[in-house]
């Protein structure tokens, strides 16, 4: 209402969007002036990036329409979004980026390689023109560099030299500092600045609260695929959008059962790996189950997939029940006692192309083998005792995992490994893509692991599963892990606070 | 009517194909369905599928190995040379040229799984060298019984006479080839059912990464296939020695193609739909009697290849379309 100066704005109205059915939008209403920065947020799963991949034409909306300063369109291809002055900033800078070609020519890449181009480059005016759209955003790379050569950073800002060399009008910027250190996010909040200074809109997507403040003008907040709310910035403070990001209603109900702890079954000290894991200590007890929050992004994939073994530590000790844990591969660490239910079930945790019955016995092959030869009958009998079990709802035990459901191939990528003698099991989002109904069997079958006396590691981005489930919970954010609740400490906002304030609130 | 019958097309479409082959065939030469045909062409096919057991291997681990044809070729004259230059006992001509094999196998590995060159381009190279040392090691010449060398003189040693029975002997009016051949097939089928090294094959081939995260040790997995690859197609190499009587140069480069026709028809069998031991002998069969037929009906014999990829095309297509299906 107060910006009809001269300003120009991009509007999306009533945008609808489902896939299979299932509603990923509802009527969502959004709103963007050029020259503000636009904070979009929301927890995962709240429709932000439909939303973003609709406006940059990735997806194509099943209702509604996008106006940009008074023209409407639809966008059936990122090239008509860019023709609306439309430009996208993903996370996965490669992806957008020619890593062989020079700075200069990524630059201008849609120019060099729209159809209706010269023939011929000249080389000197097109390295010149980079230099001055760099200049612009104050970067000092040679344009002659090669992108591949560049720092994770110095690819971002290539994007956004790109967009101003296409003459941009509004700009998403996909959680663009979650890969970025401090000193680069500062630098990064510079030039965002400059973009809204030269009049274009500026899109932010971003976890971390803080840099909201920071920076930005408006705030929208989604929440299961509908916008909640959009206002000025000083009419804002960080609970009350943590509040709308959560939503009031979000109590559920999860099967808690009762187990005794008992001595530690897993001691982790010092643990390092690469940038996502920074020093790791932790100790999980019999019995217990140990949540690890953060959010997407803090390192807990990455976190279990060095515990067993699938990526190299570079520092650190694992100890598994008191023995010191050699986890140069994933069958090292079955051999001291870890599984792992992977994140990516369809790709690592199950075999998708082999039948129920060959991925049960995987991991116990040995055991069920004599001389090197199966033994199909106690194959056969040990995978109905886990389709029994655990429930798993599958029509014949030779059937493919491909065509049983989510919750169901989780059970199976979980069964697998309960006839090994696996002392700790780590899960990783386990709940992802499962039904409301799966989801609780799930939680059970981890309850009865812990009253077996295994030690769990459950690690999730839903904050209310780790309340719900965990005898305590662990946050971590940037490869560490920063807080520490006992069960009943904490609540969602807590949790959400310390997942997304980062280490800077710590010192 | 149509959804049962698709299916049952799949399923046994290469079988029913084999069996009409082999009636067009009787129709039109009384000669060609009677034992000793029938053998005969048991016998023709007997080193092909030994060498197409070994890429069957290599493509149930998700890999492919090129060098089969040249490692035949190397096997080949390194068993003569042994005899015919050297004078070894038979243990140790059929014990070296194993090795060897296995040790282009192991090359394989070290060059696919321990460096990481996609499994073509590696095989490809490795093809490529074994190759260039066959010849070499001969200097280009076909080793035969008393062949003159280069200094003048003849070489002191013939074709061991126990040797050559490997592959031109019969026991029990049963050609030994085939007799070797068959043991072969139902050792390697009930390998790949029965035995957990055959099973972690499977499953390391289906998908690597969830393999290995369950605990497999995949890289071993996946080296030990090279190494049977290239074990399977140096006997197949022993045998042609024997077969042949001689030390032919180049004598595995045709293997390659028949082989992995052979395992590529096999996908068609019984609908697998994945490398498999039955389907690669049924290949294998499809392939001899095609050609065995082809030569009674005096078809030019460059043509057969012709046919033999025709069906080879065909076979793909079926599989194909039925897995893409499938998935849809």
């Amino acid at each position: 209402m107060t910006a009809i100066l001269k300003t120009s704005e991009l509007n999306m109205r009533s945008i609808s969007k489902s896939f299979a059915g299932v509603p990923a939008l509802k009527n969502v209403d959004f709103n963007v002036r050029s020259g503000e920065i636009h904070a979009l947020l929301g927890a995962n799963g709240a429709g932000k990036s439909t939303l973003m991949k609709i406006l940059s034409g990735a997806f194509e909306t099943d209702t509604g329409s996008i106006e940009v300063e008074s023209g409407s369109y639809t966008f059936n291809s990122p090239s008509d979004s860019k023709r609306a002055g439309i430009h996208c900033v993903y996370q996965e800078v490669d992806t957008s980026l020619v890593a062989h070609l020079s700075v200069s020519e990524n630059i201008f890449l849609d120019k060099l390689a729209a159809s209706k181009g010269k023939a011929w480059l000249k080389w000197g005016s097109l390295h010149e023109e980079a230099k001055a759209v760099l200049s612009q955003i104050g970067l000092t790379i040679s344009p002659r560099a090669l992108v591949r050569d560049l720092t994770l950073s110095e690819k971002q800002l290539v994007l956004i030299a790109r967009l101003l060399a296409e003459k941009a009008k509004f700009v998403i910027l996909d959680e663009p500092t979650a890969p970025l250190s401090i000193e680069e996010t500062h630098k990064l909040f510079g030039i965002m600045k400059g973009l809204k200074k030269s009049g274009i809109g500026v899109i932010f997507i971003t976890h971390r609260l803080p840099e909201v403040f920071d920076v930005c003008d408006r705030i929208t907040v989604m929440r299961d695929g509908e916008r909640v709310l959009t206002e000025e910035k000083q009419n804002m403070d960080a609970a009350g959008v943590v509040r709308a990001m959560l939503g009031r209603s979000f109590e559920e109900e999860f099967p808690k059962l009762a187990a005794v702890i008992g001595e530690p079954v897993l001691t982790v000290k010092g643990l390092e790996a690469g940038r996502r894991v920074r020093g790791v200590d932790m100790v999980v007890r019999r019995g217990e189950i140990v949540a690890i929050v953060g959010l997407v992004g803090a390192g807990k994939t990455e976190l279990s997939r060095v515990l067993f073994g699938a990526d190299p530590a570079d520092r650190g000790t694992v100890e598994v029940a008191g023995k010191p844990a050699k986890l140069n591969s994933p069958s090292d660490a079955v051999q001291s006692g870890i599984a792992l239910i992977p994140e990516e079930r369809r790709k690592e945790g199950i075999l998708v192309k082999e039948s129920v019955l060959h991925n049960l016995s995987l991991p116990i092959l040995k055991s069920i083998s004599r001389l090197g030869f199966l033994s199909g009958k106690l194959e056969r009998e040990l995978a109905n005792n886990q389709i029994a079990n655990l429930g798993i709802k599958t029509s014949s035990i030779s059937q493919l995992t491909a065509f049983l459901s989510g919750g169901n191939q989780q059970k199976v990528a979980i069964g697998k490994w309960l006839g090994t003698e696996a002392d700790v099991f780590l899960f990783d989002e386990p709940t992802k893509g499962v039904d409301v109904g799966a989801k609780s069997d799930i939680f059970r079958i981890i309850g009865k692991l812990a009253q077996e006396g295994k030690g769990i590691v459950y690690l999730t981005c839903e904050l209310a599963e780790a309340l719900g489930l965990a005898d305590r919970i662990l946050i971590m954010c940037d490869g560490r892990i920063v807080k520490s609740f006992n069960r009943g400490e904490a609540s969602q906002e807590d949790l959400l606070y310390y997942a997304s304030a980062g280490r800077e609130e710590f010192v | 009517m149509k959804n049962k019958l698709m299916p049952f097309t799949f399923k046994y479409g290469a079988l029913i194909f084999i069996g009409l082959v082999i009636l067009f065939f009787s129709m039109k030469s009384e000669y060609f369905f009677t034992y000793s045909n029938l053998t005969d062409i048991l016998r023709s096919i007997s080193i092909v599928t030994f060498v197409a057991i070994g890429v069957t291997i290599s493509l149930t681990v998700d890999g492919f190995d090129l060098s089969v044809g040249a490692t035949v070729s190397l096997s080949t004259v390194v068993t003569a040379t042994l005899m015919v230059w050297y004078e070894m006992p038979l243990a140790v001509v059929l014990i070296v040229p194993i090795v060897v094999g296995a040790l282009v196998g192991l090359l394989n590995a070290l060059l696919i799984v321990k460096i990481r060159i996609p499994d073509l381009l590696a095989t490809l190279a490795v093809m490529y060298i074994v190759g260039g040392i066959h010849k070499t090691y001969t200097k280009g010449y076909s080793i035969y019984s008393n062949m003159p060398l280069q200094d003048g003189t003849t070489a002191p040693g013939v074709m061991n006479k126990d040797f050559l029975w490997i592959g031109q002997g019969k026991l029990l009016g049963v050609p030994f080839p085939v007799i070797l051949m068959l043991l072969a097939v139902i050792g390697a089928h009930i390998f790949f059912k029965y035995t957990r090294w055959g099973r972690q094959m499977i499953m390391t081939g289906g998908n690597e990464e969830a393999a290995r995260l369950s605990g497999l040790k995949v890289k071993r997995v996946r080296t030990l296939a090279y190494v049977a690859s290239g074990v399977f197609a140096s006997i197949g190499g022993i045998l042609f020695a024997s077969r042949i009587g001689s030390g032919q140069i180049d004598a595995g480069a045709p293997m390659l193609m028949e082989s992995v026709a052979a395992v590529f028809v096999g996908y068609s069998v019984f609908a697998a739909g994945r490398p498999n031991i039955i389907g690669t002998f049924f290949g294998a069969v499809l392939m001899g009697v095609l050609v065995n037929g082809m030569t009674m009906m005096n078809v030019q014999y460059y043509t057969t290849d012709i046919i033999k990829g025709g069906v080879l095309v065909l076979a793909l297509a079926i599989t194909f379309i039925h897995l893409n299906r499938r998935k849809a």
